[in-house]
């Protein structure tokens, strides 16, 4: 197997084997990012003297018989964690002059684990949009192809993560999900994702979109390898109001639990109008696989799924609008200067907020102000409760639910732009979990008639990743999606 | 409901961002669109339902009111797009 395919786990077996270095997976990773990332644009900056750094060290501490867990393993870290000394913008352009006094705890814990870091990803602006269209950086190229030539979008706001990552560009990336920010853009490249149970992951340092739903999870090419990442990812931070006091379980143990005796259910809701046959036909093999496997299927209802999308779209811009008052071009980021305090408030966030980031803004101002706060932001938190409770209602019932990803396959970059809302429909299957704070992996298991990859869904009880992971792995291994994006380092393009 | 170009104005005035005439209108549109978009929510039942505002199913930790962190001002201020000795610094607020 090329250096470049390697799994994370195939990887540390061969460090710990001294069959590679830490040194040759970055040389080869940090030539791979130099090659495909003027066309792929994954990463906003690259960070290749770091790497190499990261890496000796690496190799000294395995020599010492010291390696920590993830020494050597060269990852992508999506733009919107803090990294102490190096540029951190989250895809917009008011953050392009901030360089971080601190480290996020995800990016800390990562980098006392040994990881070696090859730059910071490509993301939409604050991670707020489903394409990555909306950086301030230029949009991400899917290194998957259509027939027809069009250059796809990764999905988004992980895009860059998982366009790196699925060009064998990296071993794995961070993440975070607001709505779905991890598992669609998986699913749109082919690669696995999980965004953990809302207080797996500390939020410290992670530039804030919506604090009530935004959650750090690994991307990778494998459920194990997303499983080895979440372990190093996690655990309680008492930097973090919201940081569950837990132990970490051991997650790639129970990727290999399987799944007999438990019980999976299919939520009607999910079985929306208009959905490609080839998504329908997958769901269906999901089932057989789970049920081949041992599994009990379950038929059950969520019946306020459909309102996930209008919830999430008060809820999140309402979060949004409230955390994004900070820039202001008077303690960090760009300023533009005016005539007094208000006229450069005013201007530096005109010039440096992106169409999509002022929607939300507006929308969020909106349905706090007084006289609407009733009628759109309270209204909202109720139904989020009953979304909440349909979970807990059918997770008394069955151990995990089965469901696609995402409604299509990836689109072509410029598809899908004629208004925010059909963008926004792109995430109908991700967000109701992200409400509800419930885990969620997207698995890779197939291809659409035009080549392109899609993802099967697994949700799980609050905390409980370990099932997740167990049926995630069962579809994997029956799926057995080998398939390769058509750009790929050290391949044809 | 629809929001008509001086609300949206307003907003964009609470909001602290500039937009000119023609964003307005444009804007006008899409806020247009988003708000009839969640506008299904005025089906929902929510008799007696209490707000859920979070997705972490605990209660918030108390912890000692103690200073724990800080005095290093050059790290804060390492950012600013101006200072002025230890202070960040803008344009004359009074006169």
């Amino acid at each position: 197997m090329s250096l470049m395919d390697m799994t994370i786990a195939a990887a540390l077996d061969a460090l710990a084997a001294k069959k590679v270095s830490a040194v040759e997976l970055a040389e080869a990773h940090v030539a791979a990012v130099e090659a495909l990332n003027p066309r792929l644009n994954a990463f906003i900056t690259t960070t290749p003297e770091l790497a190499l750094e990261q890496a000796r060290a690496a190799d000294d501490a395995r020599a010492k018989g010291e390696a920590p867990a993830l020494a050597g393993i060269p990852i992508a870290m999506k733009d919107l964690f803090c990294t102490e000394g190096v540029r951190t913008t989250a895809g917009s352009r008011i953050l392009e002059p901030f360089v971080p006094p601190y480290e996020s705890t995800v990016s800390a814990r990562l980098k006392a684990a040994g990881a070696v870091m090859l730059g910071k990803a490509n993301l939409d602006e604050f991670a707020m949009g489903s394409s990555n269209i909306t950086s301030g950086y230029g949009p991400v190229e899917n290194p998957w192809q259509r027939a027809d030539g069009a250059k796809l979008a990764p999905g988004g706001s992980s895009g860059g993560s998982a366009a790196a990552v699925a060009a064998r560009m990296a071993m794995g990336a961070t993440g975070t999900d607001t709505g779905g920010s991890i598992r669609q853009p998986a699913a749109f490249s082919g690669i696995a994702g999980i965004k953990p149970t809302y207080g797996r992951c500390s939020r410290f340092g992670i530039i804030a979109f919506a604090s009530s739903l935004d959650q750090a999870g690994p991307m990778a090419r494998t459920v194990e390898d997303c499983a080895i990442l979440l372990r190093e990812m996690s655990g309680f931070d008492p930097k973090d109001s919201t940081s569950a006091e837990r132990a970490v379980p051991d997650f790639r143990a129970a990727c290999g639990r399987g799944v007999k005796g438990l019980r999976i259910g299919i939520p009607a809701e999910y079985r929306v109008e208009g959905m490609p046959r080839e998504i329908e036909t997958l769901w269906q093999d999901g089932i057989d696989w789970l049920r081949r496997g041992g599994a009990e299927i379950v038929d059950v209802s969520l019946p306020h799924t459909k309102y996930g999308l209008p919830v999430y779209y008060i809820v999140a811009p309402a979060e949004a609008s409230s955390n994004l008052a900070r820039y202001d071009g008077v303690r960090f980021g760009a300023r533009i200067e005016g005539k007094d305090l208000i006229d450069l408030y005013e201007r530096t966030r005109a010039a440096g907020f992106g169409d999509e980031v002022k929607r939300r803004i507006m929308i969020g101002t909106y349905v706090l102000s007084a006289g609407y706060y009733d009628a759109y932001y309270l209204k909202a938190q109720k139904v989020r409760a009953l979304i909440l409770r349909d979970f807990q209602e059918v997770f008394a019932k069955v151990d995990a639910l089965l469901t696609p990803t995402a409604p299509s396959a990836a689109f072509a970059l410029g598809e899908k732009m004629d208004d925010p809302v059909t963008m926004y429909l792109n995430d109908v299957f991700t967000v109701p979990a992200s409400l509800a704070g419930v885990p969620g992996m997207s698995v890779p298991a197939g291809l659409d008639a035009g080549g392109l990859p899609l993802g099967l869904q697994v949700l799980g009880r609050h905390f409980d990743e370990e099932t997740v992971f167990a049926v995630s792995s069962v579809l994997e291994r029956a799926a057995g999606f080998a398939h390769r994006p058509g750009v790929i380092a050290g391949g044809a393009a | 409901m629809s929001l008509d170009h001086a609300t949206v104005s307003r907003i964009a005035k609470l909001a602290r961002i500039r937009l000119d005439e023609a964003e307005v209108t444009r804007m006008q549109g899409e806020l247009n669109a988003i708000l009839g978009y969640v506008e299904q929510l005025a089906e929902v039942d929510v008799e007696g339902v209490a707000p859920l505002s979070g997705g972490a199913q605990m209660a918030l930790r108390m912890r000692e009111d103690e200073v724990t962190d800080g005095n290093y001002p050059d790290r804060v201020l390492a950012n600013a797009p101006e200072r002025i000795g230890d202070f960040f610094a803008v344009p004359k607020v009074v006169e």
